[in-house]
């Protein structure tokens, strides 16, 4: 393959940045609001906004007219579904809201998919979304869509803004409410009269309305009761969920779980929330998680679950699921508590106040009772270890034989450092990142969870780059058929010379569809293998990024070393062993304790 | 975990049926199943009510909400009360227990809801009919409206409309009454209700009325 150069375009982007940045705070003061755009560009300035990911369109024009002056960084995205996923891994790598602009009608539409796992995964998110003049609205317009319908499902809040004085408050509220108690995706529909329509008011400081009040502290006697059971429990785990990442407390579970001895299990989101080499880290337990995980959530006697929604590829048949288990739940939405599983303790709070507060009780427990803690666990913890040792998680390989993915990413974990962003798209090159990847730092695994977003890996890159530090790696794992679905962003990625790696582990199919047939459907392949794929080495040149190919298990340190090196986009097509499957595996449905380690045992 | 230089086995370990398994179980709903008190949560029907913030769009995100959930919604009523800013929604559900608390939750959780609470047994509910029959037997008709304490809102030579009040037995059993005459049509509201007596309906009401009046 030729030598990537960095693209003209990429150079002019370069060029033009210092004179973006001198549009200081001082200048903005200076420029009054005249019209709603300019309120709404006010408002997002005053969030703290640094970048907009999103597509240009009629009725978000006056917005995008405003944004010329403002003191923000806009991405222009090939696809309002790539502004979305890029503005939700913005969010989950910055921990604030990222933002995502479209234009109404195709372009509201566009973001559906991003603003569903956006609000599946409870990633905090902003849409701005254009919409007709609202003497228009309800007529079927040009370009008209009801988003505000249409969304209403998938966002935490939306709005649809009445007029031009108010509307900038309203994108501050809505900012808000995405970081606030359980984050997740707000959106702002913007009728083209109310952002061309004059006012001179200034945006009031983005608050939460006085009805959305989360809890912070969970009442103190809950919690003493709770400290209680798990202090007296003989077999206890730690189920961390996303909530722990979202609640910034993945020191307090860190402090927690060491300071009692108790093993810890996650969730797909929370990978990342306890770091994956500590003795007490059993991993990502569920679907695909480890065997030892999947033993310790089956086999415990208590549970403390907190920030986590109990999802059924989780949780498999509920009916299964830590069946012994008293379930000490810690959650800031009360409406998790008891929905998938029932929580015989509820501790409604901040995850990381809780932890805190759980800790102060357990240090009264175990004053009152020497016994009870530490050298008690000690027994299961060693079980726990002896786990590890049992189903230790590990792949068959032939050096001679073809390309196996589960090499591939341990290889390249091996040749980045320990705070590298991994992000994904959906399927079994997903399931084999978060398998054989060690994940130690938070908020530095993005994936699509909830939703099961193909397609998400190539443009949630692109907004982790932006919001990860200059001299962290970013590198993407996607699959052949996920990559297809939005490997038009890449485009973006050459545009603003963004350093991302994306390996494609390449088997000619929707692999995890293809195993599913192969395990439920007699071996029925419809329509999961992609025989007609491109060339995606050749492909990632045309669009004037670098292209490697890698086939062969020799080629792989190599490639690896030649595409991380690469200060730009660079594109590994790993043509890796169709055949091979994801395990360990617990059938949909069924108990998480009887994972099956290859099909045979299905 | 592979070091790479070697070939590896692959995954290992004892097969499914060779582990250990606990006894334990739980219900579909995921309460655990104590094996001495094993509760089945046979549906009732429950009156839910919220006070919630006049704003556009309130009614259909909670009845999208409850609906997009599958849960059996009996009847859903709305009306402001004596703050224009707010509307009291009635919501009459028939659930297993872990659903009527999950509709609770969801209610709750939706930004513009203020305060939502489940009333007891002895909520005072009221529903309305007005239901149009034959007008061949206008005596009979009126008699059987009078025994119902109800009103004639409309008699002509060919139908009389009447409406009933009552809670939701008494207008079932109304209805009944007068199938003979022959029912054309039939409107009825859903249940409305207020807790008795002192009590507040919903958790936020005291406070609100007491910064309401506040001399």
């Amino acid at each position: 393959m030729s030598e990537g150069q960095p693209t003209q375009r990429a150079e002019e982007a370069e060029a033009a940045e210092p004179t973006e940045v001198t549009t200081g705070a001082d200048e903005t003061a200076e420029r009054p609001v005249t019209t709603g755009a300019e309120s709404v560009a006010r408002a997002l300035e005053r969030a703290g906004v640094e970048h907009l990911f999103g597509v240009q369109g009629g009725a978000i024009m006056p917005v995008y007219d405003a944004l010329y002056d403002a003191d923000l960084t806009h991405v222009t995205m090939a696809h309002e579904q790539g502004a979305a996923h890029a503005a939700d891994a913005f969010g989950i790598v910055a921990g604030e809201p990222g933002v995502c602009l479209a234009t109404s009608g195709p372009g509201a539409t566009n973001l559906v998919t991003g603003l569903a796992d956006a609000s599946m995964d409870s990633d905090p998110m902003v849409a701005l979304t254009g919409q007709v003049p609202s003497d228009m609205v309800g007529s079927d317009a040009f370009q008209e869509t009801d988003t505000t319908g249409v969304t209403s499902p998938i966002t935490k809040e939306n709005y649809f803004a009445g007029d031009a004085d108010t509307v900038g408050d309203t994108v501050g509220e809505a900012f808000a409410l995405a970081r606030e108690g359980r984050q997740g995706p707000t959106l702002v529909d913007l009728p083209k009269d109310v952002t061309k329509g004059a006012t001179e008011r200034e945006p009031e400081a983005g608050e939460t309305p006085e009805t959305y009040d989360p809890p912070e502290r969970a009442d103190s006697e809950a919690v003493e009761t709770a400290a209680g059971v798990l202090a007296r429990a003989e077999k206890p785990v730690i189920l961390a969920g996303g909530g722990v990442l979202k609640g910034e407390a993945c020191e307090e579970l860190r402090e927690f779980a060491t300071e009692y001895g108790i093993p810890v299990v996650t969730t797909m989101p929370a990978v990342g929330v306890f770091p994956e080499d500590h003795d007490l880290a059993l991993e990502m337990a569920g679907m695909h998680g480890t065997g030892y995980a999947n033993m310790a959530i089956t086999h415990c006697d208590v549970m403390f679950a907190v920030g986590t929604r109990f999802d059924d590829r989780l949780t498999g048949g509920v009916e299964t699921f830590a069946p012994e288990a008293e379930i000490v739940h810690a959650d800031i939405d009360a409406a998790e508590i008891s929905k998938n599983v029932h929580a015989d303790h509820p501790l409604l709070g901040d995850a990381g106040t809780v932890i805190e507060q759980m800790g102060e009780a357990m240090a009264d427990e175990r004053a009152a009772d020497m016994a009870a803690t530490g050298e008690r666990f000690q027994d299961w913890v060693e079980q726990c270890q002896q786990w590890k040792t049992d189903y230790p998680m590990d792949y068959a390989m032939d050096e001679e034989g073809p390309l196996k993915p589960q090499f591939v990413v341990e290889s390249v974990d091996r040749a980045t450092a320990d705070d590298t962003i991994v992000t994904t798209g959906v399927g079994q090159h997903q399931m084999w990142a978060v398998q054989y990847w060690t994940y130690t730092e938070p908020r530095t695994w993005v994936s699509s969870h909830g939703l099961g977003t193909m397609g998400y890996g190539l443009p949630s890159a692109i907004g982790a780059r932006l919001a990860a530090d200059d001299d962290q790696s970013v590198v993407c794992f996607d699959g052949d058929g996920s990559f297809l679905m939005t490997l038009q962003e890449l485009a973006v990625a050459v545009r603003e010379d963004l350093d991302i790696t994306v390996f494609v582990l390449n088997n000619e199919g929707i692999g995890m569809v293809r195993q599913w047939q192969d395990s439920f459907h007699g071996g029925r392949r419809m329509a999961s293998e992609y025989p007609w794929m491109p060339d995606f080495a050749t492909l990632a040149e045309a669009f004037g990024a670098r292209g490697f190919r890698m086939e062969s298990h020799d080629d792989v340190e190599g490639t690896i070393e030649a595409a991380l090196a690469h200060d730009g986009p660079s594109v590994v097509d790993a043509h890796i062993d169709p055949t091979e499957n994801v395990y360990p595996m617990v059938p949909s449905g069924g108990a998480n304790g009887q994972f099956v380690l290859e099909e045979d045992q299905l | 975990m592979s070091d790479g230089e070697t070939t590896a086995e692959g995954l290992q370990g004892p097969a499914p049926e060779e582990r250990p398994q606990p006894s334990g179980r739980r219900t579909s709903h995921g309460v655990r199943i104590d094996p001495e008190t094993e509760a089945a949560h046979e549906p009732r029907r429950t009156v839910l009510s919220a006070l919630v913030q006049n704003e556009p769009g309130v009614l259909a995100k909670i009845s999208g909400l409850v609906s997009r959930r599958q849960f059996n919604i009996e009847s859903l009523t709305v009306g402001t009360t004596t703050n224009p800013e707010t509307s009291r929604v009635t919501v009459v559900i028939e659930e297993p227990e872990p659903g009527i608390r999950q509709v609770e939750k969801q209610l709750a959780k939706v930004v513009n809801v203020i305060s939502v609470r489940e009333l007891g047994g002895d909520a005072v509910r009221r529903e309305l009919v007005v239901l149009k029959v034959h007008g061949e037997e206008p005596d009979k008709v009126n008699a059987i409206t009078d025994m119902y304490g109800g009103e004639t809102l409309d008699a002509g030579p060919r139908t009389i409309t009447v409406q009933i009040t009552g809670d939701e037995q008494k207008i079932d059993d109304a209805i009944d009454a007068f199938r003979q005459f022959g029912i054309r049509e039939l409107a009825r509201t859903g249940q409305t209700a207020l807790a008795r007596g002192e009590e507040w309906t919903t958790h936020a009401e005291e406070e609100r009325y007491e910064r309401i009046h506040e001399p």
